[in-house]
């Protein structure tokens, strides 16, 4: 019986290696049944589950919160991402990145003020020694 | 005998030190091995994803995607600088800074911005004070660093890339060679270098679902991460491998430091002995 290569992969990690009668996943257009011999495609997966045939008629089923899919004639690979994204969600990332990057430089006015509090307290601190001293002086 | 007893502290405190850095060059000799299993479990993600981004070089793609082209005029680039968090591992983030700001005056003098974005506290605290545009930022990523926690410095990167306000983007990291051995290294992420195969010899294209730009585009955006994703982890294995070499010199430093300051500590006692018995041995004489 013909059967083809299915290689399943996170960033992560590796999930399932090894050959089938047949892939089934969630594409963005629809559920899709790779067979052997299917005509070379990439899609990207929806979040859902991936099943895959096992020759003994056995099944496996994977859950993957998106990515992608490629059909080679006699290799399914499934690139699942490990989290869950969204175009707003990676938006959302993106500004994070930016305010953490805005906050991380203001923080240079904070080293800055910090530098003049320390300054000026040495400052004070001498300022105190010297009337101490002036005092015992005169005391005497 | 008032030198003897700061000598005798100096001891202790010295003893102290070396039992701190002793700990810590046990706590990140486990941790290489941790961070390189980790390298190894990406691995064959990076592999398949090579795989596809070679099957769509050389298929008839439609459309040429702006990360595959190359911009002729270069007036802005961008770096993914990654540091460390944490401190106390050697010259791991002064060597990969160092090679940064060559790189860095290097454009200035031909007149190029240059926009970064950092991840780790110790790129972050160092690019913030220089002549540089911050654009994104992310620090503590653990132990076990998630894609999820780069998305979105890598996004904004890529969204200067798309819009035309970076024309070339790198990555900058230490590339893990041993454990005695880091590698400043400074990769070209954008565009993406063309590959070797001659394009198209098959002449067959891919049926695309839903169409080729957007399949292209995530296809291509995943790649970037899991290149930075890569890059992260081996940035931690270097760092792991770094501190523990430190902290390895911190130790036997230590231990010499403990030989030698006994020795002045012996002398500073023996000296105070014999002084004690010769003033006995001279007031006895007196009398």
């Amino acid at each position: 019986m013909a059967t083809i290569r299915c290689d399943i992969v996170s960033a992560e990690s590796e999930i399932f290696r090894g050959t089938a009668q047949m892939v089934i996943a969630t594409g963005e257009m629809g559920e899709l049944g790779i067979a052997p011999r299917h005509a070379p495609l990439i899609t990207r997966l929806k979040p859902g589950q991936v099943r895959v045939l096992l020759e003994g008629g056995e099944e496996q089923f994977f859950y993957v919160s998106g990515g992608m899919l490629e059909v080679q004639p006699n290799l399914v690979t499934v690139l699942a991402d490990t989290a869950i994204r969204a175009r707003d969600l990676d938006e959302a990332a993106a500004r994070n990145a930016k305010a953490e990057a805005e906050r991380a430089l203001a923080d240079r006015s904070d080293a800055l003020s910090v530098a003049q509090a320390q300054a000026q307290l040495a400052q004070a601190m001498a300022q105190l020694q010297a009337l101490e001293k002036l005092r015992r002086t005169l005391k005497r | 005998m008032a030198g003897a007893r700061e000598i005798r502290t100096k001891i202790k405190s010295v003893h102290n030190t070396r039992k701190v850095t002793g700990a810590l060059e046990m706590v990140s000799a486990s941790k290489i091995r941790k961070a390189q299993d980790l390298m190894r479990a990406s691995r064959p993600y990076a592999r398949a994803m090579r795989q596809v981004i070679g099957h769509i070089a050389r298929a008839n793609t439609e459309v040429k995607h702006p990360f595959l082209v190359a911009r002729e005029e270069v007036k802005r680039v961008g770096y993914v600088i990654i540091s460390t968090d944490r401190g106390l591992c050697g010259g791991l983030n002064s060597n990969l800074f160092r090679k940064m700001l060559r790189e860095i005056r290097s454009w200035h003098e031909k007149g190029v911005a240059v926009d970064v974005v950092c991840i780790g506290q110790k790129a972050t605290q160092f690019f913030r004070r220089l002549d540089v545009n911050m654009v994104g930022s992310v620090t503590h990523l653990g132990e076990r660093p998630q894609i999820a926690q780069l998305i979105g410095v890598i996004k904004v990167m890529l969204d200067e890339y798309t819009a035309g306000n970076v024309d070339r983007l790198s990555l900058v990291y230490n590339d893990f060679i041993n454990t005695m051995t880091q590698k400043a290294t400074i990769d070209a992420l954008l565009p993406l270098p063309p590959s070797d195969d001659i394009a198209s010899v098959h002449g067959w294209d891919y049926i695309y679902e839903p169409d080729a730009e957007s399949v292209l585009e995530h296809v291509l955006t995943r790649y970037i991460e899991s290149l930075v994703y890569q890059a992260v982890l081996e940035n931690l294995a270097s760092e792991h491998a770094a501190r523990m070499v430190a902290m390895k010199s911190a130790s036997d430093n230590a231990t010499k430091a403990i030989e030698s300051l006994t020795l002045v500590y012996n002398k500073a006692r023996q000296a105070a002995i014999t002084q004690e018995i010769s003033e006995i041995v001279g007031g006895a004489a007196a009398v």
